[in-house]
């Protein structure tokens, strides 16, 4: 599949906001984090700025961007739909939480908890339903795939954004020298090594899936015939759907991406965030820093191969084994 | 409302019995398809370039060819190929603007080009490729089953099929309600039970396929007769042919 630019950043980017969202929303609920007016207004900024860029990046793609409000409506069916829903729906209990940050007189203790509560749960359910937009589509063997019949994709979305929350959390706290930042490092390295866990499973069970469509399938013609093979074009010139479903780039470079991915956006975020917290100051500062840019680098190319690697049955009519 | 209709198991379910034994791969439908639907609603089908460096455009048809084979033969099979108006349609239900729709009153699977917001979602949701992005207009575009044909009354009835279906000089398309079992195209689809493309994937198609009958084993041809008589021909000729019908060569 044709891994739009406009998908990527939005995926990559709100991921790691809602996750950012559902870390600071549990670190209220459990007093664990720094009620403290700047840090409250730089986390949530920073979360808020995640998820507001990420999702107009979505709307890039969009041919006509102008009926985007249209999407609201369909959620009884679509999962974009849904998940535009409960993008927009999460603004609220998210704003709630900024404000007993910003301004504790504002709202009173318990409604700022349920709003924390709110928030993690609707940063849960976005994450679940950008991840079933794709996890629900038929035609894509790949997003399909399953351990122990458990569908692997809504794992490992909820596994990057979860991830990326933390390692962003852990950039504010060590930036602002807070002494929670002292307990952070295992749990963040824990999500991190969680969410590449995951996503080492999935390449596995993709790379031996073997309930795999070939064009003998798409063209109903098993029953009589054992080959079949494309003489001829449809047309003379690519069309959408070679465009769209036929990316093949990625997939070239596929072993080389995937390596550098996890080596570069799992292993070397763990190694910095630890370093950072044996040297403390300001060098754990600069790890974290590092190590939250390496995530992001890493996941961008995973989130890359995750389109780009997916093979869509309507590309097995035009025969094109490269 | 993009959820499916709900509808009887004798409901009117419109769409085409395509005969591959019968396809030549003219590539007639698509020509008629893209030539109707370009005069049809809202926006002509794209045709960007057509005589340029770079063609694009969207069309609703497209055959592919192919060459098939098993142990005892081997045959050309054209497969054309344009929306099956599923049943179970969900290029349908993943659109989340109320864009895509099936008629309830015939099952005829329907994009409102008004609400589209040109996601490509029902594209990527399509496992058999029916629907192509209009790279002018931004919406989703398909087969209609030339609804603004086979309803329409200013034209002569034995016209109001599918553009595709008239144009065929094989007689392989057929038009009709695969919901009733007693339509020609029913009858047509019976008798020749065909193998669902992609079948497993539950999306039950309307369009059915025929597919290319068992082929017969063929067994092998006497050598032919030599042409060349010694002799050559004329009079000698003739003499060498008598003698040999007397004394056949060995």
């Amino acid at each position: 599949m044709n891994p739009a630019y406009s998908v990527l950043f939005f995926t990559c980017l709100s991921g790691a906001g809602y996750g950012m969202l559902a870390v600071l929303g549990a670190g209220v609920l459990f007093d664990a984090l720094p009620a403290d007016f700047v840090f409250g207004v730089v986390s949530m900024g920073t979360c808020l700025g995640l998820i507001t860029s990420g999702l107009l990046c979505s709307t890039l793609h969009l041919h006509h961007p102008e009926r985007a409000w249209r999407a609201f409506s369909q959620w009884r069916s679509s999962w974009l739909s849904r998940e535009g829903v409960a993008a927009v729906a999460t603004f609220i209990p998210a704003a709630v939480l900024a404000l007993g940050w910003i301004f504790p007189a504002a709202v009173s203790a318990t409604f700022w908890k349920l709003g924390a509560l709110a928030s993690v749960l609707g940063a849960f359910a976005t994450v679940l339903c950008t991840a079933m937009i794709y996890a629900s589509l038929k035609p894509v063997g790949q997003w399909r795939i399953t351990l122990a019949s458990i569908p692997l994709v809504p794992f490992t979305y909820f596994g990057f954004a979860l991830a990326g929350g933390m390692v962003w959390a852990q950039l504010l706290l060590s930036a602002f020298e807070k002494p929670h930042a002292l307990h952070m490092p295992p749990l963040t390295c824990a999500a991190l090594a969680l969410a590449w866990a995951v996503k080492l499973l999935y390449w596995r069970q993709i790379d031996a899936q073997t309930n795999v469509h070939d064009l003998l399938d798409a063209t109903g013609l098993k029953e009589n015939w054992q080959n079949i093979r494309a003489f001829d074009s449809p047309h003379t010139e690519q069309n959408y759907l070679q465009k769209e479903m036929g990316y093949r780039v990625a997939r070239k470079h596929r072993d080389f991406l995937r390596r550098a991915a996890w080596r570069g956006g799992g292993v070397l975020p763990i190694v910095l965030l630890l370093a950072g917290a044996w040297a403390g100051g300001l060098a754990a500062s600069v790890c974290a820093l590092l190590a939250a840019a390496l995530f992001m680098l890493g996941t961008l190319i995973e989130r890359w191969l995750f389109f780009a690697e997916a093979v869509h049955t309507s590309s097995l009519y035009y025969d094109d084994k490269k | 409302m993009t959820s499916l209709p709900k509808r009887s198991k004798n409901a009117k379910k419109l769409g085409l019995v395509i005969d591959l034994d019968t396809c030549v791969g003219c590539h007639a439908c698509v020509v008629s398809c893209k030539e109707w639907n370009t005069g049809g609603y809202p926006a002509p089908l794209s045709d960007a370039q057509p005589y340029g460096r770079e063609p694009s455009g969207a069309f609703l048809n497209r055959v592919h060819s192919y060459e098939t084979a098993n142990e005892t033969s081997q045959r050309t099979v054209y497969f054309p190929k344009s929306c099956l108006h599923c049943e179970n349609a969900q290029c349908v239900t993943v659109c989340p603007t109320g864009a895509s729709y099936k008629r309830a009153e015939d099952g005829i699977v329907l994009v409102d080009e008004d609400l589209c917001i040109g996601c490509g979602l029902c594209a990527w949701a399509c496992p058999y490729g029916a629907r192509e992005m209009d790279p002018v207009v931004g919406v989703m575009k398909k087969c209609t089953l030339c609804i603004d044909r086979i309803y329409n009354e200013n034209i002569p009835p034995a016209e109001r099929r599918p553009a595709c279906v008239n144009a065929c000089p094989a007689g392989a398309r057929h038009f009709g309600d695969l919901g009733d079992p007693e339509s020609s195209a029913s009858k047509l689809a019976a008798q020749r039970p065909a193998q669902e493309p992609l079948g497993d994937l539950d999306y039950r198609p309307t369009n059915k396929y025929l597919a290319p009958r068992k082929p017969k084993s063929v067994t092998s041809a006497k050598p032919l007769e030599p042409v060349n008589r010694d002799g050559g021909g004329g009079f000698i000729g003739w003499v060498d042919a008598m003698l040999s019908k007397l004394n056949p060569p060995a």
